[in-house]
């Protein structure tokens, strides 16, 4: 048993994380296209070029991302059995709008924006840009509740059996965990997109291709990068800081590799954490802060690790401080990179300033690594609970299905999502050297 | 609220099997009726638009059934382990080789993606046969409700079981020809020239054979679970549901005879819809029947959300489903008649 429970957490972090690759780029990315789309219709058919060019990039990571999607919902029940009987009145509720309300949308209207160009009008491709930035922002929000009632718990009661079901559905909907925790992840992803987008206008710049519609895809890509990265950790990122100091504070202790509780605590910007001496090793930290960050005074008390019971605290601390500090750092370092090249962008000299040119194409995968590191760390901040103090990881499996077979299934998806990412990478290369050619050149339609 | 939302729970289901039916369906058929590229991308080009959307029908009846019935959901998905996980490589390859065919041009690149499009869509449509099979003959559920059933056993319908038996293998082979008429009655309609005229022939053939099978089917249903009959006997609408899958399947060969084929892939659907209502009839309260297991089925009953929690549910399955009816109505109008296939590197 408690073999395959390692199996099933493992599988479902791997292909969760792997999925999360797409619709990181996707959500964000949709909301850049329908800045271009707009700006096209404003008469600069470049930003159609630019758009025509987005959206087979879309294309492609819409089409991995949905088949790497249909897992997870599934995995819900071939691999978590037991949470989804007891949690199933409750998230199946958001679950199932996911499917009405935003799938349906995005997987109708995506297939008119990809290829719909020459059939409809430019005001109707237009709309179907605006219905699945829509779709996509839609169901990051049902899929983010559904998380955020396993964080925090609300909106349920106990139904006769002892499974949860719902309660108040307004409480459950408005969830303040999901708002903040949305806020902050949408965010995430359109710094991705950004980064995405300023890269490769760097990456034309660089070679001398594409001039002027690289130095739209640099400047759209900057402005909003900077904006958006600002806003992943203020007031985002603080909102969702407060809340876990608030309902997991256990957590926030874990995070921060801080064992013993006190006033004026730390934070830790490097050193590394001794689960077993129970003490951070090299610490490099501004005293006072953390205590401000999460509570709003330097004198106010946090909790070290030594106050709760060991039962009780997530299962891997050391990643999951790393995976914080990871993100935390990451963040920072881009809203540098992204203030500056702002500035540059500002004084009209970013397209010649080569060594920013060099950073921004090269810092594209830093958003991602942030996005799954920040993922890494609300769910091992989560352990060992599956629904937070109700629900432990260890009763949600599936009772009977052995552990080889479990194994085998996440073998099976190893491989084939290996094969998977090498063939989307070949095939999103292609598109980049093809790059964003009018349509009258040969351009795809 | 319960017999509502097991309506409801089939409705979508069916409506997965009528809409990703024409275009699994289409899949089988893609390397028979489809030998150029210039045909291959008209058969591509029929489907293009739909696939993704049509295949949201098997995501929102699995939302629908968390919601509705949590229980069945888990005990279903995780002691059929191992054969949903083959379902779902088999809909992740068959996803990304509609979508990556096109994107290279070379004959090599594009043959292989062809063979994972027919395969998997092949495979697909005998696993989901197989399941409804499993359902038809029960699953040896446990005092708590869960089962775990290995692939296959000694291929007998008698205990202990596996997923894979003559039963459940016929029915899945059963699926395959049903969803080949529906595919090709759906090609037939959408496509014209040779692949028009070879799917309108092999939609006919396959109505054929289904003529034949169908009642042969209806007899070893009964005789493998025959409670089944109890209830169907006593039930008019489930006789009004398989009326209609009749008259849908001879409609299937009319109007191919008259070359009708939107006629055609009404009459398919018809048949797809009346089969699957009858059975829902039919088995109702039932969703996963217990034999040779000390546990009492799952039932809408027993196994349901509670009230108030379905009324919720109602609230925004109502606000949705009439915006999703749009969305496939505006689809609809803007590939309205015979696809025409793009130029070289646009669409697929």
């Amino acid at each position: 048993m408690a073999d395959a429970l390692v199996w099933h957490r493992l599988q479902f972090a791997f292909t969760a994380v792997y999925h999360y690759i797409f619709p990181q780029l996707t959500m964000g990315l949709a909301f850049l296209i329908v800045i271009m789309k707009w700006r096209s219709l404003r008469g600069d058919e470049r930003w159609n070029d630019a758009a025509r060019f987005w959206i087979r990039i879309f294309g492609l990571n819409f089409a991995v991302g949905v088949v790497t999607g249909i897992p997870m919902e599934f995995q819900f029940g071939t691999n978590w059995a037991r949470f989804t009987s007891y949690a199933g009145k409750v998230v199946g509720h958001t679950l199932g709008m996911e499917g009405l309300l935003a799938f349906f949308l995005e997987s109708s209207f995506i297939a008119i924006l990809v290829w719909g160009e020459r059939r409809v009008s430019r005001r109707v491709h237009y709309l179907a840009a605006i219905a699945l930035w829509v779709g996509s922002w839609l169901s990051g929000y049902f899929i983010v509740t559904t998380n955020a009632f396993l964080q925090r718990p609300v909106g349920y009661e106990f139904a006769a059996d002892g499974t949860l079901r719902l309660g108040d559905f307004g409480a459950f909907i408005t969830n303040p965990w999901a708002i903040a925790q949305y806020a902050h992840t949408i965010m995430a992803s359109v710094v991705t997109a950004s980064f995405v987008v300023a890269a490769t206008g760097a990456y034309y710049l660089l070679r001398g291709e594409h001039l002027e519609t690289a130095r739209r895809f640099v400047r759209l890509g900057v402005i909003v990068g900077a904006a958006s990265s600002l806003l992943v950790a203020f007031p985002t990122g603080d909102m969702q800081a407060k809340l876990v100091a608030r309902y997991q504070p256990v957590s926030l202790a874990a995070m921060e590799g801080r064992f013993e509780s006190g006033p004026m605590a730390e934070i830790t910007l490097i050193g590394q954490p001794n689960v077993p001496g129970r003490r951070l090793d090299n610490p490099v930290q501004v005293p006072g802060a953390l205590s401000f960050l999460a509570y709003g005074t330097f004198h106010s008390d946090v909790a070290g690790l030594n106050e709760f019971p060991e039962q009780d605290w997530p299962d891997n601390i050391e990643l999951l401080y790393y995976a914080f500090h990871v993100m935390a750092g990451l963040g920072t370092i881009m809203i540098g990179v992204m203030l500056v090249a702002l500035l540059l962008a500002w004084r009209h000299r970013l397209a010649g300033t080569r060594w920013m040119l060099w950073l921004l194409m090269l810092m594209f995968p830093a958003p991602y690594i942030a996005n799954t590191a920040g993922w890494l760390t609300t769910e091992l901040g989560r352990q060992p609970w599956v629904v937070y103090g109700l629900l432990r990881t260890v009763d949600a499996s599936s009772t009977l299905v052995h552990s080889g077979t479990a194994l085998f299934t996440l073998i099976g998806f190893c491989g084939m999502y290996f094969v998977l990412g090498v063939l989307f990478l070949f095939l999103v290369a292609r598109e980049v050297v093809h790059g964003p050619v009018p349509a009258a050149e040969g351009g795809h339609g | 609220m319960v017999e509502l939302w097991f309506g409801i729970v089939s409705v979508m289901l069916t409506m997965y099997v009528v809409m990703d039916g024409f275009d699994l369906g289409a899949g089988v058929l893609h390397l028979l009726v489809a030998r150029s590229n210039e045909e291959r991308r008209q058969v591509l080009a029929a489907i293009g638009p739909y696939w993704d959307a049509n295949e949201v029908w098997l995501l929102a009846t699995g939302g629908a059934l968390f919601v509705a019935f949590p229980r069945v959901l888990a005990s279903g998905l995780s002691g059929f382990y191992f054969a949903i996980f083959l379902v779902l490589w088999c809909l992740i390859l068959r996803g990304v080789s509609i979508e990556f065919r096109g994107h290279v041009d070379s004959t090599l690149w594009r043959a292989f993606w062809d063979s994972v499009f027919a395969l998997g869509s092949t495979l697909l449509c005998v696993f989901f046969g197989c399941a409804l099979g499993n359902l038809l003959r029960g699953l040896p559920l446990n005092a708590e409700g869960w089962f775990s059933l290995p692939l296959f056993t000694d291929f007998s319908t008698r205990s202990p079981v596996g997923i894979l038996d003559w039963f459940t293998v016929l029915v899945g082979v059963f699926a395959l020809i049903a969803l080949v008429m529906q595919g090709g009655t759906y090609l037939a309609w959408k496509t014209d020239g040779p692949v028009m005229q070879r799917s309108g022939r092999l939609a006919a053939g396959a109505a054929g054979v289904l003529c034949g099978l169908w009642p042969v089917m209806t007899i070893l249903t009964l005789r493998t679970s025959p409670q089944m009959f109890a209830q169907f006997a006593t039930r008019p609408l489930a006789w009004v549901c398989a009326l209609l899958a009749a008259v849908g399947l001879v409609a299937v060969l009319a109007a191919v005879r008259r070359r009708s084929y939107r006629g055609a892939f009404l009459g398919s659907s018809a048949f797809l819809v009346g089969l699957m209502a009858a059975t829902a009839t039919a088995v109702f309260p039932v969703m996963l029947r217990s034999v040779g297991g000390q546990g009492d089925s799952l039932t809408a009953f027993n196994a349901g959300n509670d009230p108030s929690g379905l009324r919720t549910a109602l609230g925004w399955w109502t606000i949705g489903i009439p915006l999703v009816v749009a969305y496939f109505v505006v689809q609809f109008r803007v590939h309205a008649g015979k696809v025409t296939v793009p130029r070289e590197g646009e669409g697929y």
